[in-house]
């Protein structure tokens, strides 16, 4: 087993499904921390068979969970101070995300107002369907549609 | 302060009371001449709409206020690349509730995010109109008296219509209401309502090809029009435009007491032959969509008469 020293104080994201860990960095803007992250791939995981898995040296409250739980809420969180596991949270899909995905119709106001946010509200939980605050335009979280996540977080 | 976005932002005790006070404008009109005295309402059309913009204003001032507006993006500050949330933060200056059009889907609500006024969407692209619909759900209440144990036939481009699926998700509300749905396969309705609104809602409906074949069931019948270039080629046009085109001979199939309306302009899916009709509700339609709206402005401004 591959041995990725521990941390001291930041947070585990474990279980992110084999293969998803640099889509989800690059989500999270990780690159952006002048911290310590590491990316394990492809962990042997009982539950999963294999799994992804990173660990990122700063404070919890530098991770947007909305953002996380929109990509993938079944990823577990621990949180580590002092070397240890001292909570885990649970990730939901958030009721509404903002300036994560892009609405694409383009008959949707936002495509021709660029200040606007793009606003996307759960709609159906059972179907991990979203749609945008302004044309209801769908979203299928679960299919992860071509809707690239994007980087105008403000 | 309320807006409205889509006929779903009411309930249906809340379209009840509205439809109420719509029905108590229409049979006394002199009660209701002077409860917006001193109120204005600005009509921002970012694109041309004569019924719609005409029925608001006559609506304001059916009630003793008076418009201001424009009626094109052209002659707004939006053809210097105003946004529309500005446009609307200085309109709430000027007036007491506005009415806005606009070719882009989510505008007015965009607009009621800034504005200290309430705000009517007046038709966003292909998205909602919801006064067309209460302007439907008033017609068909008046003429029927009742919104439920009613069988609707839908007829034209059922695709691409924005007031037939309003309407739809607007009357599966109320109890046992039945749809026919009058079609050519390429202009059948979206999946979303067949499958979210219909069958998720345990709503009885059909889908058939040919009017004939619908109108002797129906309370009510919907016309929209089926334009040529819907069509994926000439030879289906042809087959099928006649289909669409109700006239005397197949008025002689509905009800006595069947209505017809229609969201209007008209071109040549109604033959003016069935005008004479009293079954022709088309026009009198438009007229309930002076007295809905009256009733949501009244609403909207909170004024009690």
């Amino acid at each position: 087993m591959l041995n990725v020293g521990a941390l001291n104080e930041g947070y585990v994201l474990d279980h992110i499904k084999a293969g998803y860990s640099i889509t989800i960095y690059n989500d999270l803007q990780l690159g952006k921390l002048d911290c310590t992250v590491a990316i394990i791939k492809n962990a042997r995981s009982k539950k999963m068979g294999k799994k992804d898995i990173i660990k990122v040296e700063c404070p919890i409250e530098d991770l947007d969970l909305d953002i996380l739980g929109f990509i993938d809420h079944n990823i577990t969180v621990n949180i580590i101070k002092d070397g240890k596991i001292v909570a885990k949270k649970d990730l939901s899909l958030p009721k509404q995300v903002t300036n994560v995905i892009k609405c694409k119709n383009p008959r949707c106001i936002t495509s021709i107002e660029q200040e606007l946010d793009h606003i996307f509200v759960l709609s159906d939980e059972k179907n991990e369907v979203y749609r945008c605050k302004y044309c209801e335009q769908k979203y299928h979280s679960k299919k992860k549609s071509g809707n690239k996540l994007i980087d105008v977080r403000k | 302060m309320r807006h409205l976005m889509s006929p779903m932002d009411l309930s249906v005790e809340e379209l009840d009371q509205l439809l109420d006070l719509a029905n108590d404008i229409e049979n006394n009109p002199k009660k209701y001449a002077h409860a917006c005295d001193g109120k204005r309402l600005a009509t921002l059309f970012y694109e041309p709409s004569t019924r719609t913009r005409l029925s608001f204003e006559a609506a304001m001032m059916n009630l003793g206020g008076t418009v201001l507006g424009f009626s094109s993006a052209n002659s707004s500050s939006a053809s210097k690349g105003e946004s529309v949330s500005d446009t609307m933060r200085v309109t709430s200056c000027y007036a007491d509730i506005a009415a806005m059009r606009h070719p882009k889907e989510g505008a007015p609500l965009v607009a009621s995010m800034s504005s200290l006024i309430p705000v009517i969407n007046a038709g966003d692209g292909g998205h909602q109109h919801p006064t067309q619909t209460l302007t439907d759900l008033l017609t068909i209440r008046s003429l029927k008296g009742r919104l439920d144990n009613i069988t609707v036939g839908l007829c034209g481009d059922l695709k691409f219509g924005r007031t037939v699926h309003s309407l739809i998700e607007a009357l599966v509300r109320y109890e046992n209401v039945k749809f026919v749905l009058i079609s050519p396969e390429e202009l059948r309705v979206p999946s979303y309502i067949r499958e979210e609104v219909l069958t998720n809602n345990n709503i009885e409906f059909m889908e058939v090809e040919r009017l004939e074949d619908a109108l002797p069931d129906l309370d009510i019948l919907y016309m929209t029009r089926v334009q040529k270039e819907r069509f994926f080629n000439e030879e289906d046009y042809v087959r099928m435009k006649d289909f669409y085109i109700l006239d005397k001979q197949k008025m002689e199939l509905a009800k006595e007491d069947m209505f017809i309306l229609h969201p209007l302009p008209r071109v040549n899916e109604i033959s003016v032959e069935v005008d004479k009709d009293p079954r022709a509700a088309y026009f009198q339609q438009a007229q309930y969509g002076v007295y809905v709206r009256m009733a949501l402005i009244l609403t909207l401004l909170e004024v009690e008469v």
